[in-house]
């Protein structure tokens, strides 16, 4: 209960910070030539200016600055995220289609960068400056200087084009009417191009964390209090070094989630997914502001609830957290 | 000096600084070599590497040859890069070091801004700089440096955070020195080493961001751009898919050699944690 | 005389190329007798914590064993293998680390701690397992055991924390106890109790303890035999009370006569002079407050504390951690902001003055800080660093080098060290060009903050030397601040006692040490290690300048 009411304090105190960035998203609105009815006008292709005026008066854009802000503001609140005028339809539905794709791609590409990076990381430490801790440091390097969609294309050049194995792009086999679990497999099965394609960036991060943070706690002084109890290596990596040296792994998920988001934009692309990012990328093609910055508002939403998660973990991990520092 | 030398002491740091100098060459080289427009028609379109002697990379889709652009890439590559970073860690470096030393409200309102840009995911905020003010060559490279900063600012401010309880700027306080005078003079020069060191992270990341930019057709689309071409290849990406490959490895080499240089300067500065392992 | 439990033999431990010597010990021999405790002393880099990483084979990497034997009840240690010595530590050899704070695991309770002594070692079931850790957690007179079990690192003090860590290393009675420093980050106060507790436990069961300190205070309250180390060499050994009165070498001699007795010199009463610097109820009290926070929490860090400097005197402030002393030294230089008060100085009341005023006045009250390493900027050179105070208000550059050259010679240092870098000087030489500092501004207060707490005790003595010089030469007045009652009974002419931000009792230093009123500088003097020993009077020795 004490870390529910921790997590929901600084919950509260991202308040601000959302205020800041709605603020921004709207000052980035008027900055934009054209607004809305522009957008409408031509998607109809033009239209007559008293016609114009009188939409401009519904959608409120003949009002002052400051009274369009509180609008603005009082519109996203209540999560009405307005009209796509190329879907031609709420910005918010659009999203909701959109959204359980990304989501799906981002929790197993965090899962798997998570998980591999651990791995990789404590076995890069144990071995510091012998071949495996080479072999994966360097690993790690390329996987952080390669582009995402370069390794996506080049993934479906060999598994898809060449050898066949992985099916080149898409979210499913469209018009197989795979249901239940043959549908879960069939999805499972189109998404592990675009998984490891995101996840290699974040496995490299992650693994040279964990070997940093390894290397690290291995030095302090209750890693030696705990070799003095006469402890073996492993009880002393696995009970007293582990825990510790996930500690800044746990807070880099918070950090990331906001880069592995917009990984997703190109990730998506490249395959096809019919995702929040892909949605972003057409909406930028497309001159739909409206939809992009909807966009961008859920996924600082969706950032601030990520964080929301990392601090309930974190202070489950750490109980001087609880102490209030 | 004994820093430098530790440098050259460590093999990936100067493979790092190898490469480095190998894609300055190649920018340097390329007006030299490329002297007419990347962009031009140059001959048949797709031809493969190696069949051609005019054209050792072959061309793209539209008949550009490909080296030309790899060359000239370097050029855009490295000024979107460097100038990138610099708008960054001025803009990180400056905000940090406000919010560590004077601590308050000022360091309460500079960090609610800077978690605001880390909330916003960077590359859609960089989508929505480009959607509102356009795609040429400035405004990207302006962009990419107005989304890369927080990470900077936050380094500087925890570095500000602990010079500044460190004895020796008490003792400029008790001197009688000013505030700005001790921000700059005495502690800045304290807390770059760190910051100088993630600087080749934030290239690298700038890098990264444009080639993606103009992978998406969202960059200038009058610079040859490794990123471009990439994109530009990937409509025949089943049967030439060397018109992708290649700048993609040019990618590769400038990324891995700007964090390579990162690294080893790291090691270098911190002989501390070398000595340790 | 008994078989030694644990002996070692013509040790020599070999540091990795670079460092500054070969060897961190040379050939050292010890014995260590059942239920005695040997005192291993020696200065910082004597190699004496090297003993104890040896003797448990925890060294640090690049640094090994080249030579000699260490033998547990005969047999040789350095034979053993990483199994063996596996079974060795902690069931047979315990040791307990200087820092309570950071020797404990941050995420796992303490009883978890304890209890992982047995079962690495032991196959007793959880609920053995328990009972045995809480009869430890009583043992060691931790107040409220139960609640201890449960509770993480971080929600105990230093002391309690402590004592944690010798429940933990006696757990599986150990023959062969270690303790590296067990005393030095604690309050005095705390370190009598974790002294007499080890001293206690050590009777009762009758362990082994080679105790490694670098405070003779500490020596003469715990050792049954002395052993002094220096460079890695032993200089000396012998029963307590020989080395301590009659001590034989050079080196050993040196160290002792270093150490300040508890007593103020008897000389000297000087007349008191109308005072120059005026602390009127000066008040700072530190909220931590947040919005979404339900109450924050407040601290009275100084509450309404008044004192007097004499002009010419010196007024020492001594307190344990948390008294509120380097708070009220802050205030005094306006580093803090003061809530309430006044502070008077020759009829100026600096805590009125704003920022910018006082920037003007900074001249007047000039402070010698405690840690060494971190009071120099490391990317100034020594003069400049000098210098910078009286450019600052003014003087050209050329006039404030002559200056700080004049400086450099006035505390003891070379004038060709002003061209160096703060790395390149040791830690005595630091706060010597601190202190020049300082004293380039010709202030007429100077604040030195347990300017001398961080120094080997040798150099401890040249420093606090050179500063009763500079005050009588120059007519400094000093505010003198020091959790350490030897130090201040050396130099101070009055003395106030602070606890918990307020000042218990204040008078002069003669009759302070003579005659407390308060129970708190009651409890205070009797806490101070070896406060029963008086160091002999020797011969003085050839001064070395650190």
């Amino acid at each position: 209960m004490r870390i529910l009411a921790l997590a929901l304090r600084r919950l509260a105190a991202s308040l601000p910070t959302l205020l800041i960035i709605l603020a921004g998203l709207f000052l980035l609105l008027q900055l934009a030539p054209g607004d809305t009815v522009d957008a409408l006008a031509a998607q109809m292709g033009g239209g007559d200016p008293a016609m114009m005026a009188r939409l401009r008066e519904f959608y409120g854009l003949d009002l002052s600055v400051p009274a369009q802000l509180a609008r603005y503001m009082g519109r996203l609140v209540r999560l009405d995220l307005g009209f796509s005028a190329i879907y031609g339809k709420p910005v918010a539905a659009v999203i909701l289609e959109r959204l359980p794709v990304t989501l799906l791609l981002m929790g197993s590409s965090l899962s798997l960068a998570f998980a591999g990076g651990m791995a990789l990381g404590v076995l890069a430490a144990r071995r510091v400056n012998r071949w495996p801790d080479t072999l994966i440091s360097t690993l790690g390097l390329v996987f952080y200087a390669t582009p995402s969609f370069w390794f996506g294309l080049m993934g479906i050049v060999l598994f898809a084009v060449n050898l066949g194995w992985l099916p080149a792009g898409g979210f499913e086999e469209v018009g197989a009417g795979h249901t239940g679990l043959r549908r879960a497999v069939d999805i499972a099965w189109h998404l592990v191009l675009p998984t490891v394609t995101l996840t290699l960036i974040f496995l490299a991060i992650y693994l040279r964390i964990m070997r940093a943070s390894m290397l690290e706690v291995m030095t302090q002084d209750f890693v030696r209090t705990a070799r003095a109890k006469g402890l073996g290596e492993t009880a002393v990596v696995v009970r007293h070094a582990l825990r510790n040296a996930l500690l800044p792994m746990v807070t880099l998920i918070g950090l990331q989630a906001g880069t592995m988001l917009g990984g997703s934009v190109v990730v998506e692309s490249v395959f096809a997914l019919p995702g929040l990012g892909r949605l972003a990328y057409e909406s930028v093609v497309q001159r739909d502001l409206n939809t992009l910055l909807g966009i961008v508002f859920v996924s600082a939403l969706l950032v601030i609830l990520v964080n929301f998660v990392v601090d309930l973990i974190y202070a489950r991990l750490d109980p001087r957290i609880l102490a209030g520092r | 000096m004994q820093a430098f030398r530790r440098y050259l002491r460590n093999p990936a740091a100067v493979l790092g600084l190898l490469l480095l100098l190998l894609v300055i060459g190649v920018a340097l080289a390329a007006p030299l070599l490329y002297p007419e427009d990347p962009l031009d028609l140059a001959g048949r379109p797709l031809q493969w590497p190696g069949a051609n002697p005019r054209f050792p990379l072959g061309t793209d889709p539209s008949g550009r040859d490909i080296a030309a652009q790899v060359f000239h890439g370097a050029r855009v590559t490295l000024l979107i890069g460097a100038v990138a970073t610099l708008v960054s860690l001025g803009i990180g470096i400056l905000a940090g070091a406000l919010a560590g030393y004077h601590g308050g409200w000022v360091d309460d309102a500079l960090m609610r801004v800077t978690e605001a840009f880390q909330i916003l995911p960077s590359f859609l905020l960089l989508l929505v700089l480009v959607a509102v003010f356009g795609s040429d060559l400035a405004t990207v490279t302006l962009a990419i440096g107005l989304v890369s900063w927080p990470a900077t600012a936050r380094l500087t401010r925890a570095e500000f955070l602990s010079l500044r309880s460190r004895e020796f700027v008490q003792a400029c306080r008790t001197l009688g020195m000013g505030d700005a005078r001790i921000i700059f003079r005495e502690i800045l020069p304290n807390a770059l080493p760190p910051v100088i060191v993630y600087a080749g992270v934030v290239m690298a990341t700038a890098i990264l961001l444009e080639s993606a930019l103009a992978f998406l057709n969202l960059s200038d689309p009058n610079v040859a751009s490794w990123g471009n071409l990439i994109g530009a290849g990937r409509g025949v990406l089943r049967t030439q898919w060397y018109v992708s490959a290649i700048p993609g490895v040019a990618i590769l080499v400038a990324v891995l050699a700007v964090s390579l240089v990162g690294q080893g300067l790291n090691d270098a500065l911190n002989p501390r944690l070398k000595a340790a392992a | 005389m008994s078989a030694p439990v644990l002996a070692v033999e013509g040790l020599q431990v070999a540091l990795p190329p670079g460092a500054d010597r070969p060897l961190a010990l040379a050939g050292v021999s010890l014995a260590l007798r059942k239920g005695e405790i040997l005192c291993l002393v020696g200065e910082s880099g004597s190699g004496k914590s090297m003993m104890a990483g040896a003797v448990m084979r925890l060294l640090p990497p690049a640094v090994r064993v080249a030579s000699g034997a260490i033998r547990l009840d005969g047999e040789d240690l350095l034979a053993a293998s990483e199994a063996e010595m596996r079974r060795v530590r902690g069931a047979r050899i315990a040791m307990i680390f200087q820092e309570p704070m950071t020797a404990l695991n941050p995420l796992r309770s303490i009883g978890d701690q304890i209890g992982e002594m047995f079962r690495t070692h032991t196959a007793l079931s959880a609920a053995e397992t328990e009972a045995r850790t809480l009869a430890l957690l009583e043992e060691v007179r931790i107040p409220d055991p139960r609640a201890a079990l449960r509770a993480f690192p971080h929600e105990l003090s230093g002391g309690q924390r402590q004592r944690a860590m010798i429940a933990m290393a006696l757990a599986l009675e150990p023959e062969v106890l270690i303790a590296d420093e067990p005393t030095t980050a604690l309050d005095v106060t705390t370190q009598a109790q974790i002294l007499a507790l080890i001293r206690d436990l050590q009777h009762r069961h009758g362990t082994a303890v080679l105790f490694i300190t670098h405070d003779f205070g500490v020596v003469a309250e715990i050792a049954d035999r002395i052993a002094v180390l220096r460079q890695g060499a032993l200089v000396e050994e012998g029963p307590a009370a020989e080395v301590l009165n009659r001590p034989q070498h050079p080196y050993t001699r040196t160290l002792i006569a270093a150490v300040p007795p508890l007593a103020p010199p008897p000389a000297a009463t000087r007349p008191e002079a109308p005072p120059i610097l005026v602390v009127d109820r000066l008040s700072k009290t530190y909220r931590r407050a947040g919005l979404f926070r339900r109450g924050g929490r407040e601290t009275r860090a100084v509450a309404d504390v008044s004192l007097a400097l004499p002009k010419g005197g010196t007024l020492g402030i001594v307190g344990e951690s948390g008294s509120g002393k380097s708070t009220l030294a802050r205030l005094i230089l306006r580093l803090l902001d003061p809530d309430g008060g006044a502070i008077h100085l020759d009829g100026l009341d600096l805590a009125r003055l704003s920022h910018r005023a006082m920037r003007r006045e900074a001249w007047r009250v000039q402070m010698v800080f405690q840690d060494p390493y971190a009071s120099l900027n490391p990317r100034r050179r020594a003069g400049e660093l000098v210098a910078q105070g009286p450019m600052l208000h003014g003087v050209p550059r050329a006039e404030a080098m002559a200056r700080a050259r004049e400086l450099f010679e006035l505390v003891g240092l070379r004038p060709d060290a002003m061209d160096r870098f703060p790395h390149e000087f040791s830690g005595g030489q630091r706060q010597r060009i601190g202190l020049a500092r300082a004293l380039a501004l010709r202030p007429e207060v100077l604040v030195a903050d347990e300017a001398v707490s961080a120094l080997d005790v040798s150099v401890q003595a040249q420093v606090l030397r050179l500063l009763a010089e500079l005050r009588d030469r120059l007519g400094l007045s000093l505010l003198f601040i020091t959790h350490d009652l030897r130090v201040a009974a050396q130099i101070c002419d009055r003395i106030a006692v602070m606890r918990h931000g307020v000042v218990v009792e204040e008078g002069r230093a003669a009759e302070v040490f003579g005659a407390p009123q308060h129970d708190y500088t009651r409890a205070l003097l009797a806490s101070v290690p070896g406060r029963g020993w008086t160091p002999p009077t020797l011969p003085a020795e050839a001064q070395e300048t650190a």
